[in-house]
């Protein structure tokens, strides 16, 4: 299917979960088709990147459910920052093993499965509607974690046939087979539809994470995660996500972006890119705070750089 | 010997692995990172490192650096079997901290009410499952009494009193060890509170409780040990030649 076919299949209100972790094989592709639509009022359920700054900063979103949102090299998505700080859309904080759990839930059908993680702590005063359950075989009392179904979901992936069974070709499959699970509907764009006999010629057959019975529709997206990483076909283009970060801090800066990138279509934002890079875009425009300074305020100190990058 | 505050940070760090057995060590963070591949070459010959990625890995490639730099890889570990592995409490953990109240709560999600924040940090991540399923010990690289307050705007990581009341499946694996920070090493007495263990050297005991912002026992406070000659070999050599450590506690 089309980009267009598939952003006129979203309705308002609708609940959407989005693939990918972090700044990591983000269906950017369909994100941007979502922004060229008059869809709002969403409830967006993911474990955030820039997919979250964007439809947050276009206005798309009523509702937030986020493990965190992060773009990995930058600690935080502005967008998303400034989202929370004027307190523009709601939102649901879970430790990111709770909100996995709610994914599994949603993908089996249960209500809710118990977790420990959450007991003690402020994610269930942040969020007073979470409920815990008592176990019928011992006096434990775990998290009760809602299944966080979805009406749609938008997944990423390297390789798709046409029927739509989906493959990854880098190390790490996220959770996309459960989001595909947890939705009513599930549109998968990929950077290139092969024959299905293509599928496991050069890669094992475990690559091949969503099957068709989950899939509803596919779109052939080639950089269709950019500038989020998509690995082996390409890795996170940082002077781009730089140049993104630093214009998402100040409006005039932002309505530059919007104008440069986001007000054509698919075709238009890759000459766009090009663009840029043949300007020699180095990104963030010399607006301070994009990769170096770290304030007391910002979250840890070297949670960004060296170490694990995953709580 | 000569060696510098971030070096003794590491071997503090590393610390805090001894004796953890065939855990995952994780490690956010430069001097953290340094401690548990030092733990590794050193006491802890068993403990699992990841490459921060997708592997683990029983050579590891240059510090910051994922398996694509190098390295030989022994397991693989994609994000969902992070949960999966902290489930079964095979994992021991070392975080920072945005704050830290008396109890050991931690916040590292937001500055303000919740609701609104004057401030959006990282977001609660994975603390809250951390604090209730392994050992977690935290890293503050700037000792102040803006990390160390009254109490955390949003309990992140569970302290030793909401562990206590927030029931058996809270309290069964809920173990925090001890807060390295860049003056001395804290842990946690009888009644749960933080207290000093050691201050490191050129560091007084007062000199950490004014930094502080909740009163904190010193007595029975000692100095933290110096690295070992074979240690400051390895740190300088092998684990950060770099001398990334330099960038987070400076002098």
């Amino acid at each position: 299917m089309s980009l267009e076919d598939f952003a006129s299949a979203i309705e308002p209100g609708a609940t959407v979960g989005i693939g990918g972790w972090g700044s990591r094989r983000k269906p950017m592709a369909l994100v941007r088709a979502l922004l060229r639509t008059d869809v709002t009022d969403l409830t967006v359920v993911s474990l955030g990147g820039p997919d979250v700054g964007l439809l947050c900063a276009a206005g798309k979103v009523r509702r937030l459910v986020y493990g965190f949102v992060s773009l990995d090299s930058i600690a935080l998505d502005p967008h998303f920052r400034a989202a929370r700080e004027s307190g523009a859309v709601e939102t649901a904080e879970y430790d990111e093993g709770m909100f996995v759990a709610g994914l599994r839930a949603a993908a089996q059908r249960l209500s809710f499965l118990p977790t420990r993680a959450g007991l003690g702590s402020d994610v269930l005063t942040m969020n007073p509607d979470l409920r815990t359950v008592s176990s019928p075989y011992d006096d434990e009392e775990y998290v009760a974690m809602p299944a966080l179904r979805m009406d749609v979901a938008l997944i990423h992936l390297n390789r798709a046939d046409a029927a739509g069974n989906g493959q990854y070709l880098g190390p790490d499959p996220y959770f996309d087979d459960l989001y595909a699970m947890a939705a009513d509907r599930c549109y998968l764009s990929c950077e290139r539809i092969v024959p299905t006999g293509d599928l496991v010629r050069d890669a094992p057959v475990q690559s091949l994470l969503v099957s068709r019975m989950h899939v509803t529709g596919v779109v052939e997206t080639p950089r269709g995660a950019h500038f989020t990483s998509c690995v082996p076909d390409y890795d996170r283009d940082e002077a781009f996500q730089r140049e993104y970060a630093g214009a998402a801090k100040d409006p005039a800066a932002w309505r530059r972006f919007e104008e440069s990138f986001l007000r054509g279509d698919e075709a238009d934002y890759r000459a766009a890119v090009a663009g840029f890079h043949d300007a020699g875009g180095t990104g963030g425009a010399g607006i301070p705070g994009c990769a170096g300074r770290i304030g007391e305020t910002d979250g840890p100190r070297g949670t960004r750089g060296i170490g694990e990058r995953r709580g | 010997m000569e060696f510098t505050r971030a070096e003794v940070c590491v071997t503090a760090a590393s610390d805090t692995w001894r004796d953890a057995g065939e855990v995952l060590a994780h490690a956010v963070g430069t001097v953290p990172a340094a401690g548990a591949r030092l733990a590794r070459l050193t006491h802890s010959p068993d403990l699992v490192l990841s490459d921060g990625e997708a592997f683990l890995m029983s050579e590891l490639p240059p510090l910051g650096q994922t398996a694509a730099a190098g390295g030989v890889i022994e397991a693989w570990l994609p994000y969902r079997r992070v949960f999966d592995v902290l489930q079964t409490g095979r994992r021991q953990s070392m975080m920072g901290a945005s704050q830290l109240d008396r109890y050991g709560n931690q916040n590292i999600s937001a500055i303000g009410d919740w609701r609104r924040p004057s401030r959006q940090l990282i977001g609660v991540r994975g603390a809250p499952g951390n604090t209730v399923n392994h050992r977690t010990d935290y890293w503050v690289p700037n000792h102040s009494t803006r990390v160390f307050v009254e109490s955390v705007d949003v309990v992140s990581g569970v302290g030793n009193d909401r562990a206590r009341t927030g029931g058996p499946a809270a309290r069964r694996f809920h173990r925090l060890g001890v807060v390295v920070t860049d003056l001395a090493v804290l842990d946690y007495g009888p009644d749960g509170r933080l207290r000093i263990r050691s201050v490191h050297p050129g560091v007084t005991v007062r000199q950490v409780q004014e930094c502080t912002g909740f009163p904190l026992d010193g007595t029975g406070a000692g100095e933290t040990r110096a690295p070992t000659a074979e240690e400051l070999r390895l740190i300088r050599e092998v684990v950060d030649p770099g001398s990334l450590r330099s960038r987070e506690v400076p002098g």
